[in-house]
């Protein structure tokens, strides 16, 4: 086999293996960070046999053996060597494919622990957000540097010092308990919300969106979903992450120019994304879900989805929904939203009179919407002088170069 | 990427045979396995060439032809979407599709266009697009 086809095969098969293959070996050394450098180790092996011998049958199998032979080599080193070997022989027999023997609620488990560990609160969003991509997401540390358009020393320095501060705070590889676990679930949904954000409406840099950081978010919130399928938020989320990942195409111009919501040729949706997306927003509905954060705002979603046209928009519905969401999640953000909703469904003085009343709200000083929402809502009233200035003040508060030139394209027309 | 996975008619599926209660769950199995990680967007089994219908084009002229066909090995039996970063992420996954009849069968797998490819292929369809969404623009801006 040609060595580059033996490496593109081993990175697939990682991209399918890793994060089953770093919760099982976590289960076994009850330690997320040693887990992780076990699981490269036998990418390194693989990377140097495969070429030469081909990808053996079973590729999981085989990663997970090299991996725990690894393990007993490295804690052979260890002063506590006997103690963690007896936790490695536990459920390892080296001579044959133990991974085999694993059952599905087991891995499945497994998985849901990594997840959980990843997103545990001793650490940082950015370190929560590096962990969950690369031990969840199969991603390397050079994919999310440029994900997140970092250098690469800072994804690796952070995943070090993440698996770091896992160890010293002795955070145990488990599910939380039930009295946590609400709490812990929710910074679970925020860190794949995020990853998903960030992909969506790059916040820096001359991309408007990292249609790739979308992918992933959503992979991951459906691989969620099918690890905890009674729990409504989670497909709360997913709905609300397939039906905006549906207007990727849309949301950009021939030039790579961001198109807005109501400028999006609607023809160019991805309608097998939309259907997906209101079938968990139901699937969350039918668990008693509806009124959660996510369900909430992936049924605002949907009403955007199911609207053929812009005028066919429900936004009396929508701006019901957003003062729903205002009460379990209130922020400044939703108000802002709130108030364009209420503004398309009842017009654009009762909105500005809204958006009016959050000027002085300190979380949104910076914040380059407030303005061009302002200035939307001025042009619809004719008042194109103020609006000019409006649109000019969000573009020097945005850090997105392109969301920057349609601002002022906008400014300029006014 | 978005890839077909295409599983090609046997003999058996275009004589409309009934998959075993063996293949039916290892079949379950792999698809709880695609849609657990996250790849999986749709999936369907095709009923035989015998219950289905081709269009013919010629110019303006339309000949329908009903079914069966008889080219076995060129017609589809079934398929899934899946969505990965890869061929070879796809040709991994694949590779673990069950056979458990054991039987000679094929799966094919093509990668979806996006517009992208479209837009790069041909520039009559890029002004198209545009002429489209200027449309689409303009009716925005009247509402």
């Amino acid at each position: 086999m040609v060595a580059t086809d033996a490496r593109r095969a081993v990175e697939a098969v990682w991209r399918i293996e890793s994060a089953r293959l770093i919760a099982g070996l976590a289960r076994m050394v009850r330690d997320v960070g040693l887990a992780e450098e076990l699981a490269q180790d036998a990418l390194v092996t693989a990377l140097e046999q495969w070429p030469e011998q081909g990808v053996p049958r079973n590729p999981g199998a085989w990663l997970m053996t090299a991996a725990k032979n690894r393990a007993v080599d490295r804690i052979r080193r260890e002063r506590n060597y006997q103690r963690k070997l007896e936790q490695v022989g536990r459920d390892t027999a080296f001579d044959h494919e133990p991974d085999a023997g694993a059952k599905v609620g087991e891995i499945d488990d497994d998985l849901l622990r990594l997840v959980f560990t990843a997103c545990h609160p001793v650490l940082s969003t950015e370190a929560q957000v590096a962990l969950t991509l690369r031990m969840l997401g199969g991603l390397t540390t050079d994919e999310i540097a440029r994900a997140f358009l970092v250098p690469e020393a800072t994804v690796a320095q952070r995943i070090v010092r993440a698996k770091k501060t896992l160890a010293k705070a002795g955070v145990p590889f488990e599910v939380p308990a039930e009295d946590e676990r609400d709490a812990r679930l929710a910074s679970v949904l925020g860190v794949i919300y995020l990853i998903f954000n960030e992909g969506y409406s790059a916040t820096a840099g001359d991309d408007w969106m990292r249609p790739a950081l979308c992918e992933d978010a959503v992979r991951l919130a459906r691989v969620l979903a099918g690890l905890m399928p009674r729990e409504p938020e989670v497909h709360g989320l997913v709905a609300l992450l397939e039906i905006q990942a549906s207007r990727t195409k849309a949301r950009v111009g021939p030039d790579g120019e961001p198109v807005l919501l109501p400028a999006q040729n609607r023809a160019r949706w991805d309608q097998l994304l939309i259907r997906r997306g209101l079938a968990a927003l139901a699937r969350a509905e039918s668990l008693g879900g509806a009124g959660g954060p996510y369900a909430l705002q992936a049924a605002i979603a949907a009403c955007h989805a199911r609207a053929r046209v812009p005028e066919d928009t429900d936004w009396t519905r929508i701006a019901g929904l957003y003062e729903a969401l205002s009460l379990v999640a209130p922020s400044p953000i939703v108000e802002l939203n709130h108030a364009v909703a209420i503004g398309m469904a009842f017009g654009p003085e009762v909105g500005l009179e809204l958006v009016d009343e959050l000027l002085d709200e300190p979380a949104l000083k910076g914040y380059h919407l407030l303005p061009s929402v302002r200035g939307d809502l001025l042009v619809k009233l004719g008042r194109h002088a103020e609006a000019r200035v409006e649109f000019e003040r969000a573009a020097g508060l945005t850090r997105n170069e392109r969301e920057r030139k349609l601002l002022l394209d906008r400014a300029a027309s006014c | 990427m978005r890839f077909m996975v295409i599983v090609k008619a046997t003999e058996d599926t275009e004589a409309g045979a009934q998959p075993s209660a063996e293949m039916l769950n290892e079949m379950a199995a792999f698809n709880e396995e695609l849609v657990k990680a996250g790849v999986m967007l749709a999936g369907e089994g095709l009923h035989p060439s015998s219950k289905g219908a081709r269009v013919y084009f010629s110019g303006d002229k339309r000949t329908v032809v009903d079914g069966p066909f008889t080219e076995t090995k060129e017609l589809i039996a079934g398929f899934w979407l899946i969505e990965v970063k890869s061929l070879e992420e796809a040709v991994e996954w694949v590779k673990r599709v069950p056979n458990p009849t054991g039987e000679e069968s094929q799966i094919e797998i093509r990668q979806v266009f996006t517009e992208d490819d479209f837009v790069n292929a041909s520039e009559e369809l890029k002004d198209r697009e545009r002429e489209l969404r200027a449309e689409q623009e303009a009716r925005a801006s009247q509402g």
